[in-house]
């Protein structure tokens, strides 16, 4: 799960790891009593889920309380299109106003867990190549990147702040002031089960003070249930409606660009289908995975959420039947498409446990079905049919 | 023989009690897996269907001689449910509970370090050896005892893999699913490390997708230890960057972990990729046959 900037902030605040005064805005006016109260030069930064919101146009600064407010006009209500966006972009609802910094440098901090077989832990990255993709120092000049692993059984140790805060080339007078500020990303990153937490820029100002200027954390979604204060932080305006829909439901269902909607048992499976449908021609509309109960009303929740999607031209059931018989998967799909009244083409292609009845029970009905039983071919079927 | 699942294997299952557990405990059973034990807190001194069971792992090692272990428990008590089987001394662990944070199963991992015992998942279907049992739920019917070893991180793709083999007449040494989840107890090396021993597997089928480098580990593995040939194929080759695919791990982060890279470090490995996933059959026919 992802969070806002100014919401990772307030975690930081929490955790006693310094920000830049300011405070966050919905309207123009907030953002000019904002910036009164703050009394200087300000920064405006848009609150969407991307990244390359300074490119995209969606961070501006302002001298005074008025520009700040005409800056404000601007960005919030705008499209904001970013590399991370697509095309289509996303509408800023909301500002985060800070107070200008004189910085003197500008880091990178970051925790990742690492899936390496000599790692499987997080690991503490620091980098002087700050406020640039860090993918991009990764790959261009990796000896940028001083890096730590984290052994969650054991607590942190100081040395760890150390060995990245003078790998930094810090000097002595603030080592151990960002030594702790490492200490409390990390306790962060563990106490509230994230996947990612970056601060790029982490910047040292002219005045020798160190701070958080932008903020990111995502979330272990399998760690949201022991933490609700997390979950409420969830906007769902960020997230596609159709996916959120299939998230209630305990459908697995991601939106593409493709035609061919698919309906598939299990994640592996699903992805297979999508790269057969690329093969044979077409494109996937979708990712959905129907989960291994695929009762009757859950295949007629999972018909509904692929159909909303209007770029939807033909249909493609691919059911491997284990513990999930195939006979069930047929009355369901059978049951669920004539009461939606289902009539775009459709391929449906089962096999495993009780797949003879359910053929059978495919072909008997009056519904308009083209069976099909290779994999492959069951992807050739529905290209066709388009 | 075959890998980590034989003769000698006693299985207990952890959660036996449980709707998921009471009901693959009596599928293992049917496929002819020697289940010895149930655990679940509170109900020792119960059966399922004569299967005694206990209040703890310990007391199934001690009273029915169990060495391996299936747990079907809620992903908030999986984590301890594998400890208190490693604490047992349970040589095999497979987990099949989705869900677990990944933070837990980073100190699970760190438990396990040197300490002999091996765990499969979590969130995989498990492992079956043909004509010796199976822990997890990958269905009974699909399987044929033969010569080719299957490894991936998905279910029902897997399913589709080995029925495809059987249908061709091609059996299996043993199929493990290792899992969806980004930290899973044995990644692909551990197990291709395995199947590069074992006298009864002469070839192993592959199935990785996006996300993480296990497949970039494997395919290191296999340039430089594996004497047997590799079918390959990697799903995933239409995911969208920046999007869980129903995995845990399947996830395109940073521009790492695409299908692409995948399929050509393993290329530059020597193994057989294909492109399409119902030519996986095909292709190992074609290469037990030469």
């Amino acid at each position: 799960m992802k969070i806002h900037e100014y919401q990772a902030k307030r975690i930081f605040v929490e955790y006693g790891i310094p920000i830049p005064d300011g405070d966050v805005a919905d309207t123009p006016e907030e953002v000019r009593e904002i910036t009164n109260r703050i009394g200087k030069k300000v920064v405006i930064k848009a609150q969407i889920h991307a990244g390359g919101r300074g490119k995209g146009g969606g961070v501006k600064t302002a001298d005074s309380p008025q520009e700040a407010e005409k800056v404000a006009r601007e960005i919030i209500g705008m499209n904001l299109v970013t590399h991370q966006t697509g095309p289509e972009g996303k509408r800023v609802k909301r500002v985060l106003v800070e107070e200008a910094l004189d910085v003197e440098k500008e880091l990178y901090l970051g925790i990742v867990i690492d899936r390496s077989r000599d790692q499987e832990q997080p690991v503490i990255m620091a980098s002087e190549a700050g406020g640039m993709e860090i993918e991009e120092v990764a790959s261009k000049s990796p000896e940028k990147i001083i890096k730590v692993g984290a052994n969650p059984v054991g607590s942190f140790s100081s040395f760890q702040g150390r060995k990245l805060a003078y790998g930094l080339g810090m000097d002595k007078s603030i080592v151990s002031k960002a030594s702790k500020i490492i200490e409390m990303l990390y306790r962060i990153f563990m106490e509230k089960d994230a996947t990612l937490i970056e601060i790029n820029p982490f910047v040292l100002t002219r005045g020798g003070e160190l701070l958080a200027l932008d903020a990111k954390i995502n979330f272990d979604d399998d760690g949201l249930y022991r933490h609700p204060e997390i979950k409420g932080l969830r906007d769902l305006e960020e997230e596609e409606p159709l996916e959120i829909e299939a998230s209630n439901t305990g459908v697995n269902y991601i939106k593409l660009d493709g035609n061919v909607g698919c309906m598939v048992n299990g994640a592996g499976l699903a992805m297979a289908t999508m790269d057969l449908i690329k093969l044979a021609g077409g494109a996937p509309a979708n990712f959905l995975d129907v989960g291994g109960g695929a009762t009757a009303e859950r295949i007629e929740k999972a018909f509904r959420i692929l159909t909303s999607d209007k770029n939807v031209k033909a249909i493609l059931v691919n059911i491997f039947g284990g513990i999930l018989r195939c006979d069930r998967v047929a009355s369901g799909v059978i049951e669920a498409a004539s009461k939606m009244n289902l009539n775009l083409p459709m391929v449906v292609r089962l096999q495993g446990t009780n797949v003879e009845e359910g053929r059978k029970l495919l072909e008997g009905s009056n519904l308009k079905f083209e069976v099909a039983e290779g994999l492959f071919e069951a992807a050739q079927k529905v290209v066709a049919l388009l | 023989m075959s890998i980590l699942l034989n003769e000698q294997s006693r299985i207990v299952i952890q959660g036996i009690t449980g709707s998921e557990g009471s009901f693959h405990a009596r599928e293992a059973v049917a496929f002819g897996s020697k289940v010895v034990a149930g655990v679940t807190p509170g109900k020792g001194g119960t059966d399922l269907d004569g299967i005694p069971i206990y209040n703890r792992v310990i007391d199934a090692v001690e009273k029915e001689g169990a060495n391996a272990s299936g747990i079907y428990v809620p992903a908030s008590f999986a984590p301890d449910a594998i400890l208190e089987a490693l604490e047992a001394g349970i040589k095999l662990i497979v987990c099949m509970t989705e869900g677990i944070p990944a933070l837990e199963m980073v100190k699970v991992k760190k438990a396990l370090k040197g300490t002999g015992s091996c765990l499969i998942g979590p969130n995989c279907p498990g492992i079956t050896t043909p004509g010796v049992g199976k822990i997890g739920f990958m269905p009974n019917f699909i399987h044929k005892k033969g010569n080719v070893g299957v490894i991936s991180r998905s279910g029902t793709l897997t399913y589709e893999v080995i029925n495809m083999l059987t249908n061709l007449g091609i059996g299996q040494s043993t199929s493990v699913g290792i899992g969806g989840d980004p930290i899973v107890g044995s990644p692909f090396v551990d197990i291709l490390e395995l199947f590069e021993a074992d006298p009864e597997t002469r070839l192993v089928a592959i199935i990785g997708e996006i996300g993480g480098n296990a497949e970039e580990e494997a395919a290191e593995f296999v340039k430089n230890k594996m004497s047997k040939p590799v079918v390959g194929f990697i799903a995933g080759q239409t995911a969208p960057p920046g999007k869980r695919m129903g995995h845990a791990g399947a996830i395109i982060s940073g521009g790492k972990g695409t299908a692409a890279e995948k399929m050509k470090a393993w290329e530059d490995a020597g193994i057989n990729v294909v492109v399409n996933p119902a030519d996986i059959g095909k292709k190992v026919v074609s290469i037990l046959n030469k």
